[in-house]
């Protein structure tokens, strides 16, 4: 195997590895401090800020000799024999003199600048810099223009290091920012008429290293050092993306990328990003209710609310007097949910019929030149319901089905699982259920199934959510869930759970094993989930 | 020392001289022909290799050496680029050679690339030259005319197309990377290397850069031979094993404080003082120099003592300068202060930086702000050390930027101040006497306001 030898310490690398200075010291643990360098774009070794000291050992001598000047990090690939010195004077004042230069035109404004705390500038100037400022240069302000409907660019805090510029570039392909002017006077700009509007621009306030680019839907809502980041998956298409949802007190506030190699690298799009909104919209549906007459025509009539205590065992007897049970088992539910639902149909009707419930679909696939792709159907586990049905022997059916099932006459008593961030179906389609002895409606929000339920049951979001999701892809994240629901709603597995009679809090992670050990299709869910997750189709090979 | 006939400058003065009449009146093109007619490519390489030539853009690369880094059997297309990009103050014998006798120049270009197997030419020029851009497309009119550039140049099978590019007026896009960028029709960021040009370059094709001198300089070694070429000049010095030699014909580019300033050609190891005294008429106004540049402001200065320098490849490193660049020479009078001229060079290379680099980008403007301030009356003693230390710390030597132009910001702040530390001394003392020693860190910053 390669060996590296990063501040005296030997590192082992891959024999077919390409990795570059800064990727191989951070196998031996020493972070090198870099802001142009991006694992996801171009090397243009500009910043240099990861100026290093390498060198080569002769495999046959041992002797070392080392480069004569400092060499940027990022552009500097290793192989066997290298030597990587990233803690001497030399490096040390190197990075003492960008820091230096890179203050020179800041103006500092960290107080009311929204990176500040997560601001590269800040950290590195923390660690390498200098506390004295000989720069008599009385700095800028703090320039602001916007270069897109939802980006704003601080001109002054910009650094130059062009992450941005290469993303629209190489990532998303549209080019919209450039850098203009030369020098010293250098800033980021949009050609008059062509604002930084497409739809991984989000992406853009990630990489800046510095508070230069802002998210205006974040911007001042709330100071980074409150935030609590949860590792979740977006909900958001069945591209089934990484995130961090960043919340405060059961409150969302922006949704970051979470790097994953294996589905979104280090990308999220821009409907994702901001596909949160729904979960704090105030027409959300609260708290569980029953119409009392058992009737469900005649929408006039309120609901009345019923504790939770009671949903578990009044919506069992409601159902299973009705009859024969149809169950739409929403792609917006976890494995794990759709599971227990599944099991609580049955348990109530042996024959319940299941069907995967509405699948959104808005357009159709679309994939940018780096390599990502927003998908078209906007619902984060379909493969993973699907799947689930198949153990139950309703693989294949689909919401269609269930409707003619419904249409034809084969059921008493639907229960319709839903929790789509946006109006899903109409009038029409609501009509078919019209006449049913008992119509179970669970959704995020109203809808003209509304009119005709017997019961309605709150949704959680995907942010109150824990389970896992199983993308277009087959691959399979378990996560935690981020935030509370609102007081009031239980999300789908605790009544699930407490349905089946189950003891005790909630365990998704044990749903998940006891799936995982019952049923050979999900056995690769059974060990402990990585962050980045696992491919079902990886059958346990060993 | 015999009296030295131009080569390179034989078409100045004579009366439509840039023709290709009268070109070929002088011998032009038969040389070219004979290549094409009796030469191999590998042949006219080792041509030019065992003559020593050594590139005249400013890096002093020999020229031969540069082909031979080409990929051997490239399936092509190789391109030639002409670095006409002429910017560094105080240079223009390109401009010379392409308004008096732009055939040279394309003589040259077509044999260098026959010799490196290019059949795309581009001429990237200075947006300044109006004069040479017309002298030149009516030149390259001409040879396809005659079919001297074209598909199957005089049935010989090897075809060129030489396109004249014209540049939009940037310092940067004279460094080979940048220029290539330009090219391509992108912000001319010089590139990281490697991979150099030679093996990834014009649209990520193997790529030859020379300049226009260094091609008037093939095209007279092919006429008349290695021989002649290596009978001007320096030979390498046996001590530094390491020395090419310097040889051939220079133009030197005379200006600044002398009475007969202009573009003067000279065996290369000609020393400063016989070219001031020699050839520019001595110092006007029969003042004394006190500092020359010697090659172009990048490369540094000379101090009036340094004068018997000799200007070859490794003189002027031996007097603390950068190298010869473009030998452009100019002098400057014992009148004039040397704060300005510091001033005024790192005006130029803020406004040029290209703003890539953190230390250039950052360090020319700084450099800059300190001297407006020193020039105000507001200097301190500590301004030359931050000087000294930008200077010693910017540049592709102590590795902090990509490409060369840093160096060339940072060396005349180096050279000033330590060959003429006294005189930034006793301005700042005369100019500031309340506040020149003072050190302390400047007060905290002005409280910035809202939005």
């Amino acid at each position: 195997m390669p060996t590296v030898i990063v501040d005296g310490h030997e590192v082992e690398i891959g024999a077919d590895e390409r990795l570059n200075c800064i990727e191989a010291a951070r196998r031996a643990g020493k972070e090198i401090p870099h802001y142009c360098w991006h694992p996801g774009l171009s090397v243009v070794a500009s910043c240099r800020m990861c100026l290093i000291e390498t060198g080569q050992r002769d495999s046959a001598t041992g002797k070392v000799s080392m480069v004569p000047k400092l060499v940027p990090g990022c552009q500097t690939p290793v192989r066997d024999g290298t030597v990587i010195v990233t803690e001497s004077e030399a490096v040390k004042e190197s990075r003492a003199r960008v820091e230096e230069a890179l203050l020179i035109d800041h103006p500092i404004d960290c107080p009311i600048c929204d990176k500040a705390g997560e601001c590269l500038l800040q950290d590195y100037h923390f660690d390498h810099g200098q506390a004295e400022r000989r720069a008599d240069i009385h700095a800028f302000t703090s320039r602001k223009r916007d270069v897109g409907p939802t980006i704003s660019l601080f001109v002054d805090r910009c650094i130059m290091c062009t992450r941005c510029v290469r993303f629209t570039r190489e990532v998303s392909g549209t080019g919209e920012l450039m850098v203009t002017s030369r020098g010293a006077k250098e800033e980021i700009d949009v050609f008059p008429g062509f604002p930084l509007d497409n739809k991984l621009a989000g992406n853009v306030v990630d990489l800046c290293p510095v508070g230069a680019l802002g998210d205006k839907d974040f911007l001042y809502q709330q100071r980074v050092w409150f935030l609590k980041r949860e590792a979740n998956v977006c909900g958001g298409c069945s591209a089934g993306c990484s995130i961090h949802t960043e919340h405060n007190q059961d409150t969302v506030y922006r949704l970051k990328p979470r790097e994953n190699p294996h589905v979104n690298t280090w990308w999220i799009c821009d409907e994702g990003r901001y596909g949160w909104h729904h979960l704090h919209d105030s027409s959300r549906i609260l708290a569980a209710g029953r119409r009392p007459t058992g009737h469900s025509h005649g929408n006039a009539e309120p609901f009345q609310p019923v504790e939770w205590a009671d949903v578990v065992t009044g919506l069992r007897a409601d159902l299973e007097q009705a009859g024969r049970l149809t169950v739409a088992v929403s792609p917006m539910l976890t494995v794990e949910e759709a599971w227990m639902l599944c099991g609580v149909a049955r348990s109530i009707d042996p024959e319940a019929f299941l069907a995967l419930g509405h699948v959104p679909i808005r357009g159709g696939d679309e994939s940018f030149p780096g390599g990502f792709t927003i998908r078209g159907e906007k619902c984060p586990n379909r493969k993973g319901v699907e799947e689930v049905l198949a153990v139950f022997g309703a693989g294949g059916r689909t919401w269609n089905d269930l409707l003619a099932h419904v249409a034809a006459g084969h059921a008493d008593a639907a229960w319709i699982t839903a929790g789509y961030p946006a109006a899903w179906t109409d009038a029409a389609t609501a009509e078919s259920f019209a006449g049913l002895p008992c119509l179970v409606v669970q959704d995020l929000f109203n809808s003209p199934l509304t009119a005709h339920a017997t019961w309605q049951l709150p949704a959680a979001g995907f942010a109150e959510r824990a389970g896992t999701w199983i993308n277009v892809a087959h691959h399979a994240q378990s996560f935690r869930q981020a935030i509370r629901p609102p007081a009031g709603v239980w999300p789908e597995g605790r009544l699930y759970w407490n349905m089946l009679g189950r003891r005790g809090l909630y365990d998704p992670v044990a749903v998940r094993r006891q799936l995982a050990e019952s049923s050979p299709a999900f056995a690769p869910l059974g060990g402990d989930m990585p962050e980045t997750g696992v491919d079902l189709r990886v059958r346990q090979l060993a | 020392m015999t009296e030295f006939k131009p080569v390179l400058l034989e078409a100045v003065g004579v009366p439509n001289g840039y023709t290709l009449a009268s070109y070929r009146s002088r011998g032009g093109y038969a040389a070219l022909e004979k290549i094409l007619r009796e030469k191999r490519p590998a042949e006219v390489v080792e041509l030019v290799k065992s003559s020593g030539l050594r590139g005249r853009g400013g890096a002093g690369f020999s020229t031969g050496l540069k082909w031979t880094f080409l990929p051997k059997d490239h399936p092509g297309p190789i391109y030639l680029c002409v670095n006409a990009d002429e910017s560094e103050p105080g240079t223009f014998n390109n401009r010379i050679l392409m308004e008096d006798d732009p055939h040279q120049v394309l003589e040259g270009t077509i044999i260098s690339a026959f010799a490196t197997r290019a059949t795309t030419a581009y001429i990237y020029l200075r947006y300044e030259y109006p004069q040479s851009w017309h002298r030149l497309q009516a030149a390259i009119d001409e040879c396809y005319a005659a079919g001297l550039l074209g598909n199957n140049i005089q049935g010989s099978g090897f075809s060129l197309d030489i396109y004249l590019h014209r540049g939009a007026a940037a310092y940067i896009c004279g460094e080979e990377t940048g220029l290539i960028e330009s090219l391509e029709g992108k912000r001319a960021w010089p590139r990281i290397k490697p991979p150099f040009p030679a093996i990834e370059g014009v649209f990520k094709k193997p790529t030859v850069v020379n300049n226009i001198e260094t091609l008037a300089c093939v095209a007279q070694i092919a006429r008349r031979g290695v021989e002649w070429f290596q009978s001007i000049g320096v030979p390498p010095n046996p001590d530094n094993p390491r020395d090419p030699g310097s040889y051939g014909p220079k133009l030197y580019c005379l200006s600044g404080h002398v009475e007969k300033p202009g573009c003067y050609e000279a065996p290369l190891g000609i020393t400063l003082r016989e070219l001031i005294d020699h050839h520019g008429g001595g110092v006007w106004k029969g003042r004394k120099a006190k500092a020359a540049i010697p090659g172009g402001i990048s490369m540094g200065l000379f101090t009036e003592a340094e004068f018997d320098t000799p200007l070859d490849f490794a003189g002027p490193g031996k007097v603390g300068c950068l190298g010869l660049g473009t030998a452009a020479v100019v002098v400057i009078d014992d009148q004039t202060s040397i704060v300005d001229f510091l001033h005024n060079s790192c005006r130029f290379f803020a406004h040029e930086s290209c703003g890539q680099c953190t230390p250039c980008r950052e360090g020319t403007s700084w450099s800059l702000r300190m001297l407006e301030r020193i020039r105000a009356g507001k200097g301190r003693l500590r301004d030359l050390d931050i000087l000294l230390e930008i200077g010693n710390t910017m540049g592709m030597m102590p590795g902090s930027t990509i490409c060369g132009l840093a160096d060339g910001a940072a060396w005349p702040i180096k050279n000033a101040i330590n060959k003429f530390r006294g005189e930034f001394e006793d301005f700042i003392k005369r100019t500031n006497p309340e506040g020149w020693m003072v050190t302390d860190p400047v007060p905290a910053l002005q409280i910035v306001g809202a939005h």
